[in-house]
């Protein structure tokens, strides 16, 4: 019984190409603007891959793409070979498998830390559902392990709205690792996290690889160099340099754009 | 394709543990208790206690009492969507107006020949020179079709035009705003006379339902009761809805409901559910009101009666149900004491309470218990 409620379709995405997202001449603008140029950009299944560019270079214009927020005016977006993602709405896309961490941590103010990850949690998430059924012991269980990786066992039943800075960027890790997606997608991670919190998530995130495709967008080059084997750079839209770290630092072109000629 | 048989399995002693841990054993003791006061000490009151007596409820208490108990079912139905959910309406005399209406038919047509033209027509329908029934009102002789008219049409009607507010993602000030559109509109068709309910008088000058004499006081008194049951009853469903995880989802699209989306939760569906939900709830309140008061007409639909009931809830306090309750009772209780009293008043007395609410008592009048009850706990501390 407990399987049926638990169990929601994760063998739909076809990766046998070894590539899970497929962004492909994605254009999208703004009153002119174009946030994002003939974007083509490829993820592999559980690769980890960093983003980086300067402001306005379209890293969460193309977050906003890929999750169903805004749609592209050109191009198409693949989740897998055969899921296309620019006819799904929000909901159908985290169902499908991906999950998404804001810029700005968004959590669930008024709940508590338990609370948010149990709406978070991989289950079927429909009115009948939510009204009569209630919290298996092997989903307490998920949520109590997730609660432990991020650290805040003690904060269970604390309003997630008195957490502090750090913390609620952990409880919003936390949500996604409970949602079991096969793709996350991480804006900022380590935004005003010390010294000591950003190394932890690094090994996170690092951890999480393999078993799921990971792709960060961040500034804090730090970071970036002690997770990243495959770094992406987005200027103006579109792809600029893609490769290891150290590719990317000496390419004349980024190193161009970032310190300007 | 075979037919896929759906199972709909609920874990009923979960379900009953669910239901026994709503309240603290004070606070079954004490809705039962008022729950108990109104349908059993009142009414014996009534009946045992001689007239002489200060101890007499008098007769008249019946039907007054009902009407507050109807609007605190509105406000309880807006605090589910307004409290809850973060969706302001401002048009719930609507819903609230379509059930009123439905009971208004039944009472209608329960007239018979004994209206002012002796006619099986309504009164209006044979001054308007009107040969036969429109079709509209064909049914409402029966007073099961009527129960089944006011339990649908009002959640019907709330169902297709949140369908389409919720679809196209239309929020706060403009979701207020075209609430308030839509109960004016339905204010203006109502007072037409062709439209077939009577026009700006309404339906009213109702003999009997189901057969027992709205005069009576026995009547009056059963009504109320019945009020009374519902209300508690629509309370405890209430308190089940927000206590689930449905709840917490609700509370949830409030804050941010863009988390929600993304954590997979099909929003729409949701918010309408509420919103439906709420709408069925303020129907019922609606044809509890008819027969208790005795006249239905447009008035009701006004763009301020619909303004006023989401006042009820602000002044009450948001979100948690008992204080919609609360705030309906006083606000209605003081409205009738001000419209004998100091009728010119009242309107400024709404405006001020409203506004020193808002800035002193963002929670409402329930925020006061709290925060003394944490005090306590802090003291404790």
């Amino acid at each position: 019984m407990n399987s049926e409620n638990t169990q929601v379709k994760d063998d739909l995405i076809d990766t046998r190409h070894g590539c899970i997202l497929y962004l492909e001449n994605i254009t999208v603008s703004f009153d002119g603007f174009k946030a994002l140029d003939d974007l083509n950009l490829y993820i592999d299944d559980g690769e980890l891959r960093c983003i980086i560019g300067p402001n306005g270079a379209g890293k969460t214009t193309m977050m906003d793409v890929i999750t169903g927020k805004t749609r592209p005016d050109k191009g198409t977006v693949f989740f897998g070979q055969s899921m296309d993602l620019t006819q799904m709405t929000e909901y159908e896309i985290s169902h499908a498998g991906i999950g998404r961490k804001f810029q700005k941590p968004t959590v669930f103010k008024n709940h508590t830390v338990f609370e948010n990850l149990e709406l978070a949690l991989h289950a079927k998430k429909d009115i009948w559902t939510s009204l009569f059924k209630y919290l298996t012991e092997e989903q307490k269980e998920t949520i109590n392990e997730t609660l432990k990786t991020i650290g805040l066992m003690e904060y269970s039943k604390t309003r997630a709205g008195l957490l502090a800075h750090g913390q609620t960027q952990w409880l919003e890790i936390g949500m996604l690792l409970v949602q079991d997606p096969r793709l996350l997608l991480i804006d900022e991670p380590v935004a005003g996290m010390t010294h000591q919190e950003t190394e932890q998530t690094a090994e996170l995130l690092s951890s999480l690889a393999g078993k799921h495709s990971v792709v960060v967008v961040e500034h804090e080059m730090d970071f970036i160099r002690s997770i990243a084997n495959r770094v992406t750079v987005l200027h103006e839209g579109h792809v600029l340099a893609e490769g290891s770290m150290q590719d990317v630092q000496n390419d004349p072109n980024v190193i161009e754009v970032y310190l300007g000629s | 394709m075979p037919l896929k048989v759906v199972i709909l399995r609920i874990d009923l002693i979960k379900m009953i543990k669910q239901l026994i841990s709503l309240h603290s054993l004070r606070g079954w003791l004490f809705s039962f208790g008022l729950l108990a006061l109104a349908v059993i000490l009142l009414p014996v009151l009534n009946i045992f206690i001689p007239e002489e007596s200060f101890l007499h409820v008098p007769d008249y208490i019946f039907p007054l009492l009902g009407k507050y108990l109807c609007y605190a079912l509105v406000a309880l139905a807006i605090d589910l969507i307004w409290g809850y959910t973060g969706i302001l309406s401002l048009g719930h005399g609507v819903f609230f107006s379509m059930g009123g209406y439905a009971m208004g038919m039944y009472l209608m047509r329960s007239i018979g020949k004994e209206g002012m033209y002796k006619s099986d027509l309504p009164d209006f329908m044979v001054f308007l020179d009107w040969k036969e029934l429109p079709w509209y009102w064909y049914g409402f002789d029966h007073f099961s079709i009527s129960l089944l008219a006011i339990l649908v049409l009002p959640g019907l009607f709330a169902f297709v035009f949140g369908y389409f507010a919720f679809r196209s993602r239309i929020k706060g000030v403009y979701f207020a705003i075209i609430t308030q559109a839509m109960t004016y509109a339905l204010m203006l068709l109502f007072f037409r006379n062709d439209t077939g309910f009577g026009g700006n008088n309404g339906l009213t000058d109702f003999k009997r339902i189901l057969g027992y004499s709205l005069q009576e006081p026995s009547t009056k008194m059963s009504l109320f009761i019945i009020t009374a049951i519902v209300l508690f009853l629509s309370y405890i469903l209430s308190r089940y809805i927000v206590k689930s995880k449905l709840g917490r989802v609700l509370t949830a699209i409030r804050d941010v409901e863009s988390r929600v989306m993304f954590s997979g939760y099909n929003t729409l569906n949701y918010k309408l559910f509420i919103w439906t939900l709420s709408a069925f709830l303020c129907g019922i309140a609606g044809a509890l009101y008819v027969p208790q008061v005795g006249i239905i007409n447009p008035s009701e639909m006004q763009p301020a009666n619909s303004i006023e009931m989401a006042i009820w809830v602000a002044v009450g306090g948001r979100g948690t149900l008992v204080g919609a309750i609360l705030g309906a009772g006083l606000i209605n209780v003081a409205k009738s004491w001000f419209t004998v009293a100091a009728p010119d008043y009242w309107l400024y007395f709404l405006g001020v309470l409203f506004i020193s609410v808002t800035l002193f008592l963002p929670k409402g009048l329930i925020g006061i218990f709290d925060r003394f009850s944490s005090q306590n706990k802090n003291k404790k501390l």
